[in-house]
């Protein structure tokens, strides 16, 4: 019990952590499609949609509860995180917004406005993945003020895009057949390159904004013990690339491998990312036992999420065993 | 401006266009559990069409439901940081309950609810509309053990000026949370019920008359006339709890200055803050005393007697007039309409019409209500514990103006554009699917 009580921030920091990690790639790949929405024909479009329509709500909570972790587990840094992104959190609430309900106008509206559902569609999504992408940059900046972080943070927003654009068309890729199917091959090939240059800048500028940061990657002998991180990467991106290479195929039974690579690579660099940063929530200004609450109410919510998690886990899984297979149209009846 | 009002005024925006959204679904994930159990027993297709045209009604409002509840995750913090800091420890616990045991539930269920009848047995399909409906009610559950935990907290104890738990029992079952929960299930109900009666007496006006469309309005209309004195019972009780816990709320609603004996009940008046008194008062005597105290000399507290900390009176007082009128103008409509419905089995043009009128009549008692119960909590956030203007955050007024310009543009867009959609569906409602005639239903297991 005394374990578990001392270590409470840090658990819920990994819990934090599993659910950004999962928002991030499943909210990613329907990102990801809404973006690609804006290359495909109406019935391409309404085919894309087929493919997220019953997932997109579900993973769009992953995102709830990460921020709700935050807010509950460790309101300092919640409050400090927030009022630095304010406003980019109030352009990525009205991209959320648009793409939402998106979703129900662009089939249910009059026929005349269907159109510019559409394009709130892809325009949510977009405004969406690049103030995530800004965010992101931000934070590994440590928030600081001033023009190269502010040009570094909005080229991490078009990195983001360009991230889940790739696990976007990866879904697609698993979700889809015949000639959607063979343009989502052209589509990953590109994000899948635009990806591999995303993650290099961060994997560069993280250590060059922070010496605290570059001691912790390349001190001996850590730099041994991480190795296998940057190189299992650069193996999944080659790997994806070759595989990607002989896509479409005529046998669909791999059509997932893509996405699961992309899954792969979305983790590894998530990992790197949290270790750079660990023990700080708020890069170099508060630590994760520091930004902590009071641990009787932190109890209080892992006994309901170690009770509940397993349940979420189970009907997420058969809500995609439900769904499994190449996406028909969506219908009610 | 003040930074404070336009962070209240944001939150506020916010939290009243969201409110409307899972008004209707709380309530109208049951009717839909409803209609598809008499389907089950009946295999009429009369009760499916009705489903197919009502579950499009709830997966739009469930859409914004979502997006604006998310908007409010973030603006708890975002506008409210001094909230978490000071009671994080009781409200941190109940919203992660919410998301845990009810976000992921209603939405990966809907998904199975939406787009899976085709695809899982028909048993299934019942039960992933069970368990939406459940999902959204145990939302309400929480958000509502939060809110009136706020109203009349119990169960912890201030060190440092921060809340601690102390009976997580008393913090959930605290004095006003039973009366509030039944107030606002309630008035989700009524809600739905006057939805669904106003969509399906326009499509009946229209001349669409099929079965399902009679199904539908005589639901809505029994459903309005059965809660309708429910909720006026429990709106009482409600009322007597608060002047119990919040006295001061309670003044500002019956406009009574002080406190006395004989106290009428107003029924229309202008209330003057500055004079402290009622101009132009239309009254009933002895009505507030009989009604609070169940006596005509029961005494009433009145304002005077929290002067300095009772809340605005104009805007609780005139949100209480309108709650109430809306809900006699629902007890009238819904009773007309039941008492022909049962005489002459049908409902005269002008009936018909009349619950068009008050298709949305549900939204302006609940935001009404919303707005007598929030306001008339004020200066308090949390009674006793925490004051508004102690929560609110350090961002300038300036960034607060500019996103506030945002959000309203957007709500009134997509409020304009969620009725019209939903008349525009209306419309369509009746006539055949555009597709391919939908494959026979089927009600045995596939695979």
């Amino acid at each position: 019990m005394a374990l578990i009580t001392d270590n409470l921030p840090l658990i819920f920091a990994a819990l934090m952590a599993v659910s950004i990690l999962a928002y991030v790639i499943l909210d990613g790949y329907d990102l990801g499609v809404g973006m690609l929405m804006a290359q495909g024909n109406r019935a391409e479009r309404d085919r894309m949609i087929s493919t997220i329509g019953p997932f997109w709500d579900a993973n769009e909570t992953w995102l709830v509860l990460g921020i709700g972790l935050l807010l509950v587990a460790f309101p300092a840094a919640h409050g400090l995180i927030l009022t630095e992104l304010y406003l980019p959190v109030a352009l990525m609430l009205l991209g959320l917004t648009l793409r939402g309900v998106a979703f129900e106008f662009r089939v249910k509206a009059q026929t005349r406005y269907q159109g510019a559902w559409d394009w709130a569609f892809v325009g949510g999504s977009l405004l969406t993945a690049l103030t995530q992408g800004y965010m992101l940059g931000r934070y590994i900046m440590g928030f600081q003020p001033g023009f190269w972080p502010e040009i570094f943070a909005i080229a991490a927003g078009f990195g983001l895009a360009a991230s889940y654009a790739f696990v976007g068309s990866t879904w697609l890729l698993a979700k889809t057949e015949g000639p959607l199917q063979a343009r989502a091959v052209g589509w990953a090939q590109a994000t899948l390159l635009l990806t591999l240059v995303s993650m290099l800048a961060v994997s560069i500028a993280t250590p060059l904004v922070s010496p605290r940061i570059f001691e912790r990657w390349f001190s001996f002998p850590n730099i041994i013990g991480l190795l296998p991180i940057p190189i299992m990467t650069g193996a999944f991106f080659l790997a994806l690339w070759v595989f990607l290479k002989r896509m479409p195929r005529a046998d669909h039974s791999l059509d997932i491998v893509p996405f699961l690579g992309a899954m792969a690579l979305f983790t590894l660099g998530f990992l790197g990312l949290a270790y750079s940063f660990y023990p700080y929530i708020v890069p170099e200004r508060l630590t994760i036992t520091a930004a902590a609450s009071a641990p009787e109410s932190l109890w209080i919510i892992l006994l309901g999420a170690v009770f509940v998690l397993p349940f979420i886990a189970g009907y997420t899984a058969f809500s995609y065993y439900v769904f499994r297979g190449k996406a028909r149209d969506l219908r009610y009846d | 401006m003040d930074p404070i009002l336009l962070a209240r005024i944001q939150f506020g925006a916010n939290i009243s266009f969201h409110i409307l959204f899972p008004t209707i679904t709380i309530a109208l994930g049951w009717v839909l559990l409803f209609i598809k159990l008499r389907f089950n027993a009946t295999k009429d297709d009369a009760w499916m069409n009705a489903y197919r045209f009502l579950v499009k009604v709830f997966a739009l409002s469930f859409a914004l439901g979502v997006v604006s509840g998310i908007t409010m995750s973030f603006q708890f913090g975002t506008n409210w940081p001094g909230f978490m800091e000071r009671v994080g420890n009781i409200a941190g616990p109940l919203l992660a309950y919410e998301v845990l045991t009810a976000f992921f539930l209603e939405a990966t269920f809907l998904g199975i609810m939406l787009f899976g009848f085709r695809r899982v047995p028909n048993w299934v399909h019942t039960m992933a509309t069970f368990l939406v409906a459940f999902g959204t009610t145990m939302s309400a559950f929480w958000i509502l053990v939060l809110n009136s935990w706020m109203h009349t907290p119990a169960g912890f104890e201030l060190r440092d000026g921060v809340a601690h738990a102390t009976d997580w029992w008393a913090i959930i079952f605290n004095p006003s949370m039973p009366y509030r929960l039944a107030h606002m299930l309630l008035a989700s109900g009524l809600t739905c019920a006057f939805l669904i009666a106003g969509l399906s007496a326009w499509r009946w006006l229209r001349g669409d008359q099929g079965r399902d469309v009679a199904i539908a309005l005589r639901l809505g209309v029994t459903l309005g006339a059965v809660l309708i004195p429910v909720q006026i019972l429990v709106g009482d009780l409600h009322g007597l709890n608060t002047l119990e816990h919040q006295p001061a709320k309670v003044a500002a609603m019956e406009g009574n200055w002080e406190t006395r004996g004989n106290v009428p009940l107003v029924l229309f008046a202008i209330p003057n803050e500055r004079e402290r008194r009622n101009d132009y008062a239309i009254e009933i005597p002895n009505g507030a005393s009989l009604i609070l105290k169940h006596d005509p000399a029961g005494v009433v507290p009145g304002l005077n007697e929290f002067k300095g900390q009772h809340p605005p009176v104009a805007p609780v007082f005139y949100a209480f007039r309108i709650m109430v009128g809306m809900g006699m103008a629902m007890l009238a409509i819904s009773w007309l309409g039941s008492f022909y419905l049962w005489r002459r089995g049908a409902l005269p043009k002008l009936v018909l019409w009349g619950l068009v009128a008050m298709t949305f009549s549900g939204w302006i008692a609940t935001l009404a209500g919303w707005y007598v119960t929030e306001i008339g909590r004020q200066p308090w956030l949390v009674t006793g514990v925490l004051t508004t203007a102690q929560a609110a955050s350090a961002v300038p007024a300036a960034m607060i103006g500019t996103t506030l310009a945002m959000y309203l543009a957007i709500y009134a867009v997509l409020l304009v554009a969620y009725v019209s959609v939903l008349f525009h569906l209306a419309k369509k409602g009746g006539n055949p699917p555009a597709a391919p005639a939908p494959a026979p239903m089927r009600l045995q297991p596939a695979e």
